[in-house]
């Protein structure tokens, strides 16, 4: 007897009105804060990367001719005084004849207040009509880098933003794939029992015991050069997908094993249902809970490994843009010695993989709200 | 004639701060264990018996923890202590613990560590609390399976928890709470989890030890017949108090507290009551959360001899009603004299 | 105990064909056959091959073979020559480089393996035993940040860091003199001095998971009865904790090699790219962009033996430990 059962046993009333349990998860992910912001944080993420056009200050092949610039930030306290909107300064660059390396020096009789809507590139929203407004920027010329440029002076904050769209989504398809391939074979596995089973198991477990790191890039590496970016894209997702789909399987299976044996499938066999209506109405509701959280545990995974292959250099290449190929260039020590702002898309990514983990832990938790501190 | 108590515990409160408010399992507790004899203490799931147990060894588990009273250990070995007073997890608390005062437990397969042999656990006993060496603790180990009546006791040695019967389990645990020949024995529902036939063997083990060893024990169980068995006094428990004690023979014939009488009426007996079948009595209600605070009587609620304005306002104390045996209930004069006068509140006087 | 592991042994034989299957068909994939881009790239730079050794080749690594007969006859060289084939781009046989190589990859990769292992037993253990604590608390972010923060990155950063503000020029495992020296015992001393760098930064990443994981474990073993029973024995409550809980928590850890050791490696394969050191990373990457396949094939295949390996081991030593399993 522990003092909160012993406790609860006088508030439980006996009236509740019976909760699904999707909901009952609710109320339990609800109880997790953590999960929560992370969920705010990635539907955040997706806005962002959905409304790039209108969220980057810049397009992000316009080089601004000014390569290598440091972040920018604007300031509310500028040499006249109080300023708002905030300004940016300008910023004139000159090649130091001695060292050979590029100076900014910052031309504060230039200013550039931080505008609203402010008139910038002409950017196309989903191809539907062109538009030329920002959601904040300067007027150009201004410097305003919030993560500093590149070797090409393109703006990285702007090229962040746009990179979400293939990082982010690189997560979701995969996992769709994953998603299918886990739960059919995990599902068969799980349910028909037997040889099967112990076919599948083994097939899961010497996948998972492959390094997969060396395995992702000597696949990618396979991929034809003369791909376009497109059919790289999908050619990564397959690959990721083919590795990432046992995890998902073994959740599925093992939820296939336990719940084989309840009474209720007896009692729904027993009543006449077939095979497929057990597994579709009474099997599959009561472990989509379980399924939602190990699908949003899988993603992670695959942005970073599309990240990493991409910073290597063996899965998307300039053009196509993500965040992995925005690290490329930090592959470089010199240059990084110098610029290290050019690390930063590596933070967004290290904020996008941890919101999704505590998004898919507090929805584990979530899932089984009766089960105690979990194993693994 | 009654034996001088080797331990005795007066006004015994454990307690927690928790999120839904004070838990107290136990309020006040006051028990006398008399050298070489066996109490019981029953009552039903969640008086707190359990608690009680754990709290004579200073074991409560956290956030629980010994909040007032005293448990005074004399048993000759050292000068009187209070165990309730000292750091359970001083060297002073383990020290008795163990060698002094020793505990068996429920359940053996799970009370017992699944990765070690019953020979290293029992012999782990005499390792720490008497010093010895390996090849000493282990032929005292033998010895002590030996004195439990385990077969080949010198082969069991080597096995394994999961490789041994429930029977076999409990009397390995028994053994081992007796390695280091202890004068007080707690045996916190020792046969519930057996089979009735092994039971009877484990009651038995337990009585010849008693008798041989001159050891106390204090029997927690919920199984009446097992304490009409057994013990020579009883202790009954309700919502973490005592309500009525006295010695076995006196409860059985002659229980006072209404909740004693509930409890004896409630056994099922074959031919039913009086040779008539009749509809089982029980009582009416469940044991309230150990969070309740209830003003009065603790059983009043339950009580179908509850009497208005005198049940549910005056607290009682335990007095003695009879010789050698005690109550809590206010029905008797001697327990409401002794619980106005602790009481501040003026009471109406009760219609007689 | 035999029985279990002659079972595990007997698996282990599918798993390798099968892991032989796909690094061969790693090798097969780059479209069109190595010879002939080789052959290419080599008249491009201007030096001629002649037709007899272009045969000869053909010939010896049987490209013109159906592909099941290449399997076999690729199979048939490692496993009964010790030959994996030949790199065209360095001009030497695979098994000379993979020698070089590997061995290292796997050091490493059991350095971060042990000392992810030092840090989160304890940490694990810790937070177990107190709960919900502020440090309990502190120890799970951390092991979220290092479950979170890709090894590349943080390669990338102690690179930054290391060169920015002391200047070395790190990376590699053994300082320049001691390159080519034979081992003696302060090469192990300058290595040891370098190792430390790769093995944090690979270790962090299954740092987070295995304190997770230990620290449930732990939690279950101490709410059970036995742990209750050693108290009312008179243990010392840390003696305790060691004694039963832990011990028995640690049968899962000892297994957790099998999920991490693939991690370790793979992490070291990469953040050896990162930092350059002289064991797989670079070679296969390099071999990888130049499509030299078989150096190529043989490393993914290599490295995937040595996991079953250590995870065959991680069995023996789960089975070894835990009575249940010993004396069935």
């Amino acid at each position: 007897m522990t003092i909160e059962t012993a406790a609860s046993t006088s508030t439980a009333s006996t009236g509740q009105p019976e909760e699904s349990p999707l909901r009952l998860m609710w109320y339990k992910f609800r109880a997790h804060r953590l999960a929560v912001w992370s969920l705010w944080i990635i539907v955040g993420l997706y806005l962002m990367a959905i409304f790039a056009n209108f969220l980057a200050p810049f397009d992000p092949e316009t080089r601004t001719g000014l390569p290598y610039s440091p972040p920018s930030w604007p300031t509310v306290m500028a040499d006249d005084g109080f300023n708002w909107p905030p300004v940016v300064y300008g910023v004139t660059s000159k090649l130091d004849m001695k060292t050979f390396k590029r100076v900014y020096t910052v031309d504060t009789t230039r200013q550039y207040p931080v505008k609203l809507f402010v008139a910038g590139d002409q950017q196309s929203w989903f191809g539907l009509f062109a538009s030329d407004r920002h959601l904040i920027g300067v007027e150009s010329g201004g410097a305003f880098f919030l993560m500093g440029t590149d070797a090409l002076g393109r703006d990285v904050f702007s090229r962040v933003i746009y990179g979400s769209r293939i990082s982010l989504s690189i997560g979701l398809v995969g996992v769709s794939i994953s998603l299918v391939l886990g739960v059919i074979l995990g599902g068969i596995s799980g349910y028909f029992g037997g040889a099967i089973d112990l076919v599948v198991q083994r097939l899961i477990e010497i996948i998972q015991c492959f390094p997969s790191i060396p395995l992702w890039m000597a696949l990618a590496a396979a991929l034809p050069h003369d791909w376009t970016t497109v059919q790289v894209y999908f050619g990564i997702t397959v690959i990721l997908s083919l590795v990432g789909w046992t995890d998902l399987a073994r959740v599925v299976r093992g939820r296939f094993l336990s719940l084989r044996e309840e009474d209720f499938v007896m009692a729904a066999r027993l009543a006449g249902a077939s095979e497929a209506r057990i597994i579709g109405k009474h099997l599959l509701p009561s472990f989509a809970s379980h399924i939602i959280a190990s699908v949003t545990l899988s993603i992670p995974s695959m942005i970073l490994a599309e990240t990493s292959l991409s910073f290597l250099g063996i899965g998307l290449t300039p053009p196509a843009l993500s965040w992995g190929v925005l690290l490329q260039t930090a592959q470089n020590v010199n240059t990084l010695a110098i610029s290290p702002w050019l690390l930063l898309p590596g933070g967004m990514v290290i904020i996008t993989v941890l919101a999704f983990n505590f998004l898919g832990d507090g929805l584990r938790d979530a899932a089984d709200p009766f089960a105690k501190e979990r194993l693994s | 004639m009654t034996s001088r108590p080797i331990i005795s515990v007066r006004n015994l409160e454990v307690g927690a701060m928790s999120r839904h408010g004070m838990l107290r399992p136990l309020r006040g507790i006051d028990l006398d264990l008399p050298l070489g004899q066996t109490v019981g203490l029953v009552g039903e799931s969640g008086c707190g018996k359990s608690m009680t147990a754990r709290a004579l060894l200073n074991i409560t588990p956290a956030p629980m923890r010994i909040m007032g009273g005293t448990i005074i250990l004399d048993d000759g070995k050292a000068p009187p202590q209070n165990l309730s007073a000292l750091d359970p997890d001083g060297v002073a608390m383990r020290a008795i613990r163990g060698a002094r005062v020793a505990m068996i437990f429920q359940e053996p397969m799970t009370a017992l560590s699944p990765v070690h042999t019953i020979g290293d656990q029992i012999g782990e006993m005499v390792r720490i609390h008497r010093k010895l060496g390996r090849r000493e603790a282990k032929a005292h180990a033998i010895e002590m399976l030996d004195m439990v009546s385990m077969p080949n006791a010198r082969q069991r040695y080597d096995a394994y928890p999961f490789n041994l019967s429930g029977g076999m389990r409990q009397r390995a645990m028994i053994a081992m709470a007796l390695a280091c020949g202890p004068d007080v024995l707690v045996a916190d529902e020792p046969t519930t989890a057996l089979d009735v036939t092994i039971q009877a063997q484990i009651l038995e083990l337990l009585q010849r030890l008693q008798a041989n060893l001159g050891m106390t024990v204090l029997l927690i169980t919920h199984d009446l017949g097992v304490v009409a068995r057994t013990t020579k006094r009883v202790a009954v428990m309700y919502l973490g108090e005592i309500v009525e004690e006295a010695s076995t023979i006196q409860l059985f014939d002659t229980p006072l507290h209404p909740y004693t009488q509930g409890l004896l009426s409630s056994v099922p007996r074959l031919g039913g009551r009086r040779g008539r079948r009749e509809p089982l009595p029980t009582m009416r209600g469940t044991v309230p959360s150990a969070l309740v605070e209830l003003s009065g009587c603790a059983f009043h609620p339950r009580c179908p001899k509850a009497v208005g304005g005198l049940c549910d306002v005056i607290k009682p104390v335990m007095a003695e009603v009879n010789p050698g045996h005690s109550a809590r209930c206010l029905l008797y004069p001697e327990v409401l004299v002794a619980s106005k006068r602790g009481s501040s509140v003026v009471q109406p006087e009760p219609v007689s | 105990m035999w029985r279990f592991i002659l079972r595990r042994l007997m698996w282990m034989i599918p798993t390798l064909v099968i892991i032989s299957i796909i690094s061969f068909i790693i090798i097969q994939l780059p479209p069109g056959d190595y010879l002939a881009s080789y052959i290419a790239r080599l008249e491009s730079r201007g030096s001629n091959v002649d037709q007899a050794t272009i045969d000869s080749l053909r010939m010896r690594y049987g490209l013109d073979d159906p592909l099941i007969v290449q399997y076999f006859k690729w199979l048939g060289n490692i496993l009964l020559h010790g030959n994996f084939g030949y790199s065209f781009e360095w001009r030497l046989p695979v098994s000379q480089l993979i020698l070089e190589r590997l061995p290292m990859t796997f050091l490493v990769a059991t350095a971060s393996l042990l000392f992810a292992w030092s840090v989160a037993l304890p940490i694990g253990i810790f937070s177990a035993v107190k709960q919900y604590s502020l440090a309990d608390y502190f120890f799970t972010v951390l092991g979220f940040l290092g479950l979170g923060i890709p090894n590349f990155m943080l390669a990338l950063v102690f690179l930054y860091l290391s060169n920015r503000y002391f200047g070395l020029s790190v990376g590699g495992l053994f300082s320049p003199a001691y390159l080519n020296a034979p081992w003696g015992i302060h090469k192990i001393l300058d290595l040891l001095s370098h190792l430390w760098i790769p093995v944090i930064i690979i270790g962090t990443a299954g740092t987070a998971g295995l304190i997770r994981i230990t620290r449930a474990n732990v939690l279950d073993e101490l709410r059970k009865p036995y742990v209750e029973t050693a108290r009312a024995k008179g243990l010392h409550p840390m003696l305790l904790i060691l004694k039963y809980p832990v011990r028995i928590a640690l049968n899962p850890f000892i297994s957790s090699i099998g999920f991490i050791l693939p991690g370790m490696i793979s992490g070291e394969v990469i953040v050896s790219i990162v930092l350059n050191l002289p064991t797989t990373g670079p070679l296969l990457y390099s071999a990888l962009l130049s499509q030299d396949t078989y150096l190529a094939g043989a490393f993914v295949l290599m490295l995937a033996v040595l996991t079953v390996i250590g995870v065959l081991i991680s069995d023996i030593l789960l089975a070894w430990l835990d009575p249940r399993i010993r004396l069935s």
